[in-house]
């Protein structure tokens, strides 16, 4: 069951102790832009002549065959790389803020230390990456860990672990999304969770960019094509669609 | 809980737990020391004289250790990704995450040393004096050390490259806090001479270690 997110102005210190949803910490519509991105790893190059545009309240997923690039693109537009050419711009956010601070990243990796329990685990992101009011117990409810918090997390499975990261996104409120294969190792019924909190998320007018194989699972997805011939990386093609056909 | 301060709970928590590794230090640290007095012999004199230097190498050597699993770990799992999409500085979270490996893992030797002591032949005057040797020295180790530790983060066995990189760095420590600490035990030089410049180094290697580990940090993570 799932209770997120009400757009409603519920601002109130004591509706706020009660379990009521926070309100997202943005409000102007916001745009992530990329112009001609290109990378370039070890010797290599992954791609170039990237662009895209990504709005408030819009998902694009980012697609193409192992290698293409899909990582490296996430991990650039998170400023863990740099581009050796074009532009990346994020209009409409916090300008206090570089993008990396108002965006979740969630790799490949889970981040989850295993000698930790798994509410100590997330309350420590929630803490680090948090500004403002977070909800730990509600975001492991929301992704069945509920029953297991105090359960050290060695102990979980590897698709227990990705639900406690994911669980991350839901307990600290950014605007920007950035999912490296959030679907992969979750079972069906997490994976319909996960819609569930990225259409949130997008009502919110939020932003999702997701590098994936599967389906997301929403409406109205945008999708970025990467690496589409093996020869030359081609001007990658921006087209609008029911996310993967 | 602020970020900052989270970090230093979870960095305890997870040095501290099964497989943290912060005991293995003090572990490393009584054995050396109980082994020097089989080696050498029973010889009073001796063991007080070269009391400590013992003492203070098996502290540098402990101190060392777990060091290059601070941020390798942190890379391994995937923290030091989000840890870089915070809004911490990094110099800061660097010197947290010292302070941190500091209190876990060179606080209990500091505090061991006394013990030790005996088994050198040191009296009580001499036991104190070194003892603030070592706390006033063991930071400077592992600041001097984060920057070790930074370099060798893509590494899978940086342990030894570790080593490599920081023991040199750390002889002026070594060489100001044993002269303190033979001051207390001995003489004839004042305690208070080396026992600053000791001081004078730590307080550098605080300014100095952080700012070099997330410069290198930084660069590694390209």
């Amino acid at each position: 069951m799932v209770r997120y997110y009400g757009t409603h102005d519920s601002n109130t210190a004591e509706m706020r102790a009660k379990n009521a949803p926070i309100p997202a910490p943005w409000k102007s519509p916001m745009r992530l832009t990329a112009i001609d991105l290109a990378c370039r790893r070890g010797g290599r190059d992954v791609f170039s002549g990237v662009g895209f545009t990504v709005q408030s309240g819009e998902a694009l997923a980012v697609t193409g065959r192992n290698g293409a690039g899909k990582s490296s693109l996430l991990r650039l537009v998170a400023g863990f790389i740099r581009p050796c050419g074009g532009r990346l711009g994020f209009e409409g956010g916090d300008p206090e803020l570089s993008l990396a601070e108002q965006a979740h990243y969630l790799g490949h990796q889970d981040a989850v230390k295993p000698s930790l329990s798994v509410a100590e685990n997330l309350q420590f992101w929630a803490a680090f990456l948090g500004a403002g009011p977070h909800n730990v117990g509600e975001a492991l409810e929301t992704f069945g860990l509920g029953g297991i918090s105090a359960l050290p997390a060695a102990y979980l499975s590897a698709g227990q672990r990705r639900r406690l990261s994911i669980a991350r996104l839901v307990a600290v409120k950014r605007p920007v999304w950035l999912l490296d294969e959030p679907t992969s190792t979750l079972d069906a019924g997490a994976q319909d969770r996960l819609a569930d909190v990225m259409r949130s998320h997008l009502a919110e007018s939020g932003l999702v960019l997701a590098a994936t194989h599967a389906s997301l699972g929403l409406a109205g997805v945008k999708e970025l094509r990467l690496g589409e011939t093996d020869r030359e990386p081609a001007p990658a093609a921006l087209t609008r669609g029911e996310g993967r056909p | 809980m602020t970020p900052l301060t989270a970090l230093l709970v979870r960095d305890m928590r997870v040095a501290i737990r099964v497989g943290g590794g912060a005991l293995m230090g003090v572990l490393f640290f009584l054995v050396v020391v109980t082994l020097t007095p089989f080696a050498v012999g029973p010889d009073l004199v001796l063991l007080k004289r070269i009391g400590p230097a013992i003492l203070w190498l098996a502290a540098l050597l402990a101190s060392l250790f777990a060091l290059d699993r601070l941020f390798a770990s942190d890379h391994e799992d995937g923290s030091l990704d989000l840890i870089l999409t915070g809004r911490a500085p990094l110099e800061l979270v660097v010197a947290v995450k010292g302070a941190a490996h500091w209190l876990t893992t060179a606080l209990p030797l500091v505090l061991a040393a006394p013990l030790l002591g005996l088994f050198l032949n040191l009296d009580a005057a001499a036991q104190a004096g070194l003892m603030l040797t070592l706390l006033v020295g063991t930071p400077a180790l592992t600041f001097i050390g984060l920057i070790g530790a930074a370099i060798a983060v893509t590494l899978r066995r940086g342990g030894l490259l570790l080593a490599i990189i920081v023991l040199p760095l750390t002889v002026p420590v070594l060489i100001f806090g044993v002269a303190a600490a033979n001051a207390a035990v001995s003489g004839p030089v004042p305690f208070g001479t080396p026992f600053m410049a000791e001081c004078a180094l730590t307080l550098a290697s605080l300014v100095v270690g952080p700012f070099a580990a997330a410069a290198a940090l930084r660069l590694e993570m390209e």
